[in-house]
């Protein structure tokens, strides 16, 4: 068994399906951040069998909507003097900004420099979004 | 600030007062001649359009104003590099209001992102068209006396007619309307806009191959081209393209208060001899064009007629 020591002080990033924890690193831009970062893969769930952990030391911000956006059965908790003291619910993002790119090349995100590329949610139930530019369609993973 | 980007940009409510004040115009154009003396318009077109420029151009002559702009990138800054962002805060010194045209989809969005004179969509790509969805709407109203309580015939290329997915999007906030879409399976309307408009709004429709079956329930038959290069084989094309021409015999099975519209340009599927039928409506179309984007211009502009 791999240990890991608690948290003093951060955030833990928990049920993050298995396999799905480098793109969440790479989506949040942990590598920008000045703290240390503990990614567990792999780990026993008996929610899920397995699934990733990430554990991120200090203070920051995080941009929970871009967590919601990726996998909104994701939990978060907000750790102090090695407690959680909060538990984050979270939910599909109304609208996601410079986290996804569009791909229909008929679209002005493609060519236009300094464009901050957004996506509305359109349907909730199917986890759907469009590029407000063109309407290309975006589906998140739906667990 | 307004602009019109997309044809849902404006509420049902506003399109009933822009379509009156176009009929407004056609009554007494004169009272409107002067109404925008000394406003200017930009046309900035980045792929080159006849009608809609010309109509743009048109409507603003008619209402006293000016008109300035370019009718390819090639004589525009683009092909030097320069961004949306920058040319829309540029013309924005120069012009009032600006009609923008440009093969990228969402490039009018961008405009109006940084502009400070109303934008108007004049088309982006294959996206939106929303002036021709008023000219749409317009000759509707003008001809049926109604936009609602409509059995809407769409003909043809269902499938990439970006007028046709306005149309459907606009048409499905009336009361009443049913849709019949007449195309071939390979160009059928999308599934999103059957999900997220018809079927979502619990609106009838129905699916057909044939027009001539159909042709008797119609009110309005909304013709677009159907186009070699959609098709992935060429026998599919030459089984399917016939079916999709206009001719007087089949017109001869509509109703006779039926009226047929085209976004035009017609390249062979209604056939020349319909030109002489009463229900022909494509080229009154081009002139409610005029109508409708004079009436817009007012309101973007916030001008009334003296």
């Amino acid at each position: 068994m791999l240990n890991i020591d608690a948290l003093e002080k951060g955030v833990v990033i928990d049920h993050i399906k298995a396999g799905g924890s480098m793109e969440i690193y790479k989506y949040l831009r942990l590598d920008k951040l000045d703290c240390t970062v503990a990614i567990i893969k792999n780990a026993r769930s008996s929610k899920m069998g397995r699934k990733d952990i990430i554990k991120i030391e200090g203070d920051f911000d995080l941009d929970f909507d871009v967590l919601g956006f990726i996998d909104h059965n994701i939990t978060v908790n907000i750790i102090e003097d090695s407690k959680i003291i909060a538990k984050k619910n979270l939910s599909l993002p109304k609208q996601v900004q410079n986290v996804i790119h569009c791909k229909n090349p008929r679209c002005i995100s493609t060519v236009e420099e300094g464009i901050i590329h957004t996506f509305k949610l359109c349907d909730e139930e199917k986890h759907l979004y469009r590029c407000i530019y063109c309407e290309q369609e975006f589906a998140t993973t739906k667990r | 600030m307004k602009h019109l980007i997309d044809p849902l940009d404006l509420s049902v409510e506003e399109i009933k007062e822009l379509l009156d004040t176009a009929n407004d115009i056609e009554q007494n154009p004169q009272k409107y001649a002067h109404a925008c003396d000394g406003k200017k318009l930009a046309t900035l077109f980045y792929e080159p359009s006849t009608r809609t420029r010309l109509s743009f151009e048109a409507a603003m002559l008619n209402l006293g104003g000016k008109t300035l702009g370019f009718a390819s990138a090639d004589n525009s800054s683009a092909a030097k590099g320069e961004s949306i962002a920058d040319t829309i805060r540029v013309v924005s010194c120069y012009a009032d209001i600006c009609a923008m045209r440009h093969p990228k989809e969402g490039a009018p969005l961008v405009a109006s992102q940084y502009s400070r004179i109303p934008v108007i969509n004049a088309g982006d790509g294959g996206h939106q068209h929303p002036t021709q969805t008023l000219t749409d709407l317009l000759t509707i109203r003008s001809l049926k006396g109604r936009l609602d309580h409509l059995t809407i015939g769409l003909c043809g290329d269902l499938k990439f007619g970006r007028t046709v997915h306005s149309l459907i999007k606009s048409l499905a906030r009336y009361e009443g309307i049913r849709f019949v879409l007449i195309s071939p399976g390979e160009l059928k309307v999308p599934d999103y806009i059957l999900n997220e408009v018809i079927r979502a709004k619990g609106i009838p429709y129905q699916e057909v191959e044939r027009l001539d079956d159909v042709m008797p329930e119609l009110d309005i038959l909304y013709m677009t081209r159907v186009q070699r290069e959609r098709f992935f084989n060429e026998e599919d094309y030459i089984r399917l393209k016939d079916c999709y021409i206009l001719t007087q015999d089949k017109l001869n099975k509509a109703k006779k208060d039926m009226f047929v519209l085209h976004p035009l340009p017609r390249v062979n599927e209604i056939a020349v001899e319909v030109d002489k039928d009463e229900r022909a409506a494509y080229f009154r179309q081009a002139q409610y064009g005029v109508y409708v984007r004079m009436a817009l211009i007012l309101k973007l502009l916030g001008v009334t007629p003296c």
